[in-house]
């Protein structure tokens, strides 16, 4: 199937949100999607990156080095060559090996050359694009280690097979999963910056909506993807005004205070909490083309960057998202 | 069209639910249709589900393999295929002989645009499921999944049977006649109406299926079976039998027909009349009284009004717990595949083992001098020369995961309180889930049956949600909370879990597994049940919640071959310390 315009998903705005935030501003960190099966998730954000545009890179590099900074990686990335690739988006699949993430040992060379290089993994695939992990609560405790520590520092670095190899890794990190299915660790969930709660649209008529475009889309893709084409070329110029526009937002120190006020009041562990709120918040004023964060906008962006870091209480069967809301009620009215 | 639009998909889909009243000859009509729209477009549906093995369905796939189109390759993939055979790569025994990189094509790679059968699905691991789930997203493959499960807790990954149209059951079809293949009619399809589009969303939603991919999958259904039948409108026979093919088999509630003031009885559907032996006016009447009781009765009941075969059936359709090899605590195994790594040792890479390069190359070090004067390669002096033997593979060590099966007496001699404790210990025990990757489970027994109340889960969420009203009082029917216990402790040994079974009960068994109420028999009846626990070597503690120790749990701890720990006054803090002094590496050792 070819890719779903964006703005064509049908309802999960907060999902839809989130996914903007964060490719304006990489740096938050990834969105964490709870839900079921067959509620869009992994369309959205396929959406998401098919609507991006294309990203330029250094000829038959493997890395992905951007024309103006080659050679950073193992590859000889000596092409003088420019090219464009659309935004990269790699599948994590359940029960991945650490090799397959990583990269491991170029085994043709080693065995028929007597060579040690390196095979570039699904790290080096999504640098610069998304890395997609679908049930990521049942992903292997190991393999999460290994992906939280490339995802924290934007870089891949293996020590192994004999190997010693570095390379970028930059990527916003999407990950789904059903919490009935399984919980996910806490240190896990700290590191996402985001994260959304999608339901299956309830509403006969966005149900109706979605079956209609997706038999329009299956029907007629060209005419459907040009059908809206337009509305998806004004989210990417939006988008790009607001990667343009993010460094030089203003945050007042009242909002500074507001933030850290908030994340104390509904006990978010850690300050990664305080952090992401206040990139998320600022992102959403690029997005909304102001110049200046205003309480508004962190009062948009709070249960996304917070509802995920909240302690767990097991007697207290308050959803997260209630909690935060309450306090913003509370602190803000 | 009838006021209710909504109600005759409806009727015809819950006339499907109740699959064991039809006849094999209308059953085997359903699973031709199926099969028939699938092959309209197999990558659009994704694929079928064929359950129960027999020659009917043998029969059924010799004649979809007969049926297809030259375009349309059929491959059959065997259940322990590996990831590395799957999305190809190097072709290491080759790669070794030529001295030069010989890549071996995956089988997804040379089955794309074709069928994938792939018998015994129930038995696939995730980590091939999860490959297969992205081939069919982007529309690589569809799958024919032969699912040969006899037990209700056996089923093909969900996420593949998510992915695919089609849940067929085979287990009482007739021979089926020749299929007629027809191809796409190649004109435009006809449409459906937004009404139409209306009676599939909300007959879905009275079937508690809440993912929209069924409802596209029986939007392109009923397209396909207009075209099939050279109509240029879907009609309503076209929307019943979507309903009919894909929602049905999905449905995780009985509908409850539209419960406001409405006496137009709505018209079934003729074809579906006459396998349709309950009247549809009654349901409704029920499911409106239904609605004043508390919650307690309310469950009773609604378990009472679901006909057997249905419940076996939604049962199909439970979440597959999640019984990927990991975890912490537990049996130690040793595994090639995944786990903390151990030291390499001597092997063939392949079904899942990986080479060890370096140990391989360090074996073979030590030849380099005499494999090179003997070889007749003198052209690349450099290279190295390896032979089978040199081959070594990594190894790693595999936890499996633990269950804890609570069986919780529930009866009128056991208090109240003691619900409420075990409760807070399930819950204790799972919000430490995810550091042991521990599962829970919780069997009540009360009245004359014991009941689950919560299948194996390792979630915090779901299991709040099924413990919320555990209901209390009656007799006390030991031994069916054995025997159920006994299954599902033997179910999770076979997926690779270390069951450990903790009884909280005062022993005073007193009703026999028939329902009858008799202290001596009930007694005989859970001390044998008890003995079979044991001989099966599985773990057991007797967590004896009386106030005073009493004989009866103490003779059942013997039977069961496991401790007794009088718990006269628990807390959930306790219960959980008893039980995980006990361990889940008591008998392994």
């Amino acid at each position: 199937m070819g890719g779903f315009p964006f703005n064509a998903i049908v309802g999960q705005d907060e999902m839809k949100l989130a996914l903007l935030v964060t490719a304006i501003e990489p740096r938050i960190g990834g969105v964490m999607i709870f839900g079921d099966r067959g509620t869009g998730k992994s369309t959205a954000a396929r959406a998401l990156a098919a609507t991006l545009p294309p990203i330029s890179i250094v000829e038959n590099c493997r890395y992905h080095c951007t024309p103006d900074n080659p050679g950073k990686c193992p590859d000889p990335c000596t092409s003088k060559r420019a090219r464009k690739i659309a935004v990269p988006f790699a599948d994590l699949p359940l029960g991945a090996t650490e090799d397959r993430v990583l990269g491991t040992l170029d085994l043709e060379r080693a065995l028929a050359h007597g060579e040690r290089k390196f095979e570039p993994g699904l790290l080096a695939k999504a640098h610069r694009g998304f890395l997609y992990i679908d049930e990521i609560n049942l992903l292997e405790d190991h393999v999460v280690d290994l992906l939280l520590d490339v995802a924290a520092s934007g870089e891949n670095l293996v020590e192994r097979d004999g190997l010693s190899v570095r390379h970028d890794a930059r990527f916003v990190l999407i990950g789904s999963g059903n919490p009935e299915e399984g919980e996910l660790r806490p240190q896990l969930l700290d590191r996402f910056g985001l994260s959304v709660e999608v339901r299956t649209p309830e509403k006969l008529e966005d149900r109706v909506e979605i079956m209609r475009r997706c038999d329009e889309q299956e029907r007629h893709p060209a005419e459907f993807a040009a059908a809206w084409a337009d509305e998806d070329q004004k989210t990417i110029k939006r988008i790009q005004r607001a990667t343009k526009a993010v460094a030089k937002i203003t945050t007042p120190e009242a909002i500074l205070q507001d933030t850290a006020t908030l994340c104390q009041t509904v006990g978010a562990d850690g300050l990664r909490g305080e952090l992401t709120l206040m990139r998320a918040a600022r992102a959403y004023a690029a997005y909304h083309g102001k110049k200046t964060v205003t309480r508004e906008h962190l009062i948009a962006m709070a249960p996304m960057a917070l509802r995920h870091r909240l302690r767990r209480d097991v007697l207290d069967e308050t959803g997260s998202t209630v909690r935060i809301e309450r306090a913003l009620a509370e602190l803000f009215g | 069209m009838s006021a209710h639009p909504t109600n005759d998909a409806l009727l015809a889909a819950q006339n499907t639910a109740e699959a064991m009243a039809w006849d094999a000859a209308s059953r085997t009509e359903t699973i031709t249709n199926a099969v028939q729209i699938f092959l309209q477009a197999p990558l659009t549906f994704g694929g079928l589900c064929l359950r129960g093995h027999g020659p009917a369905r043998d029969a059924l796939i010799e004649q979809i393999s007969s049926a297809l189109p030259p375009s349309l390759t059929m491959r059959k993939i065997p259940i322990n295929v590996d990831q590395d055979r799957l999305l190809g790569g190097l072709d290491l025994i080759a790669t070794l002989a030529a001295g030069k990189r010989v890549d071996a094509a995956g089988i997804l790679e040379q089955a794309k645009g074709g069928i994938v059968i792939i018998p015994m699905a129930e038995r696939m691991q995730d980590d091939i499921a999860a490959h297969l789930a992205i081939a069919l997203d982007r529309r690589d493959i569809a799958v024919i999944l032969l699912d040969d499960s006899v037990e209700s807790d056996e089923a093909p990954p969900m996420v593949l049977m998510e992915r695919i149209a089609f849940h067929c059951d085979c287990t009482a079809m007739a021979m089926p006649d020749n299929i007629i293949f027809t191809a796409p009619a190649g004109k435009v399809q006809p449409s459906l109406s937004d009404e139409q589009r209306q009676i599939l969303t909300g007959t879905a939603a009275a079937l508690g299926i809440s993912s929209l991919r069924p409802l596209l999958f029986a939007q392109q259904a009923a397209m396909a079976h207009a075209d099939i039948h050279q109509r240029s409108n879907v009609d309503e026979d076209d929307i019943a039998i979507a309903a009919t093919l894909v929602l049905a088999p999905r449905a995780t509630q009985l509908p409850q027909i539209q419960a406001e003031e409405d006496h137009h009885e709505p018209p079934p559907d003729d074809k579906q009349q006459d396998n349709q032996p309950e009247d549809p006016q009654q349901g409704d009447n029920e499911s409106k009284n239904i609605e004043q009781l508390p919650d307690d009765m309310m469950i009773d009941a609604a378990l009472a009004a679901i006909p057997a075969h249905m419940l076996d059936h939604i049962g199909h359709h439970k979440q597959r717990s999640g019984n990927g090899p990991m975890g912490r605590a537990g049996q130690k195994r040793k595994s090639v595949q995944r786990g903390r790594p151990l030291s390499p040792r001597p092997g063939m890479p392949g079904h899942g083992a990986k080479l060890a390069l370096i140990d391989t190359l360090r074996a073979a070090a030590p030849w380099q001098g005499l494999r090179r004067s003997a070889s007749e390669n003198t052209v690349n002096a450099a290279q190295v020369h390896v032979r089978k033997s040199d081959l070594h593979i990594k190894c790693f060590e595999q936890s499996s995961e633990t269950l804890t099966i609570f069986a919780v007496d529930a009866s009128g001699s056991s208090a109240m309180s003691r619900l409420a404790e075990a409760k807070g210990a399930v819950e204790l025990m799972l919000a430490e889930a995810y550091v042991k990757r521990a599962q829970v489970a919780l069997i009540a027994f009360r009245g004359t049956e014991s009941s689950l109340l919560l299948p194996p889960t390792r979630s915090l969420t779901r299991a709040q949600r099924c413990l919320g009203a555990l209901p209390g009082g009656g007799g006390t029917p030991l031994a069916s909370a054995l025997i159920m216990a006994h299954q599902m402790a033997l179910a999770a040994q076979k997926r690779g879990q270390s069951p450990m079974v903790a009884i909280l009960t005062d022993g005073k068994a007193n009703v026999m597994l028939d329902g009858t109420p008799n202290r001596v028999g009930a007694m005989e009846e859970s001390e044998r049940t008890a003995k079979m626990l044991a001989a099966d070597n599985i773990n057991a503690i007797v967590l004896d919640i009386s106030p005073r120790p009493r004989e009866e749990a103490r003779i059942l701890a013997t039977a069961l071959g496991a401790r007794c720990v009088p718990l006269p006054r628990a807390n959930s803090g306790d219960l959980v310390a008893a039980i995980e002094s006990v361990g889940h590496k008591d008998k392994a050792a």
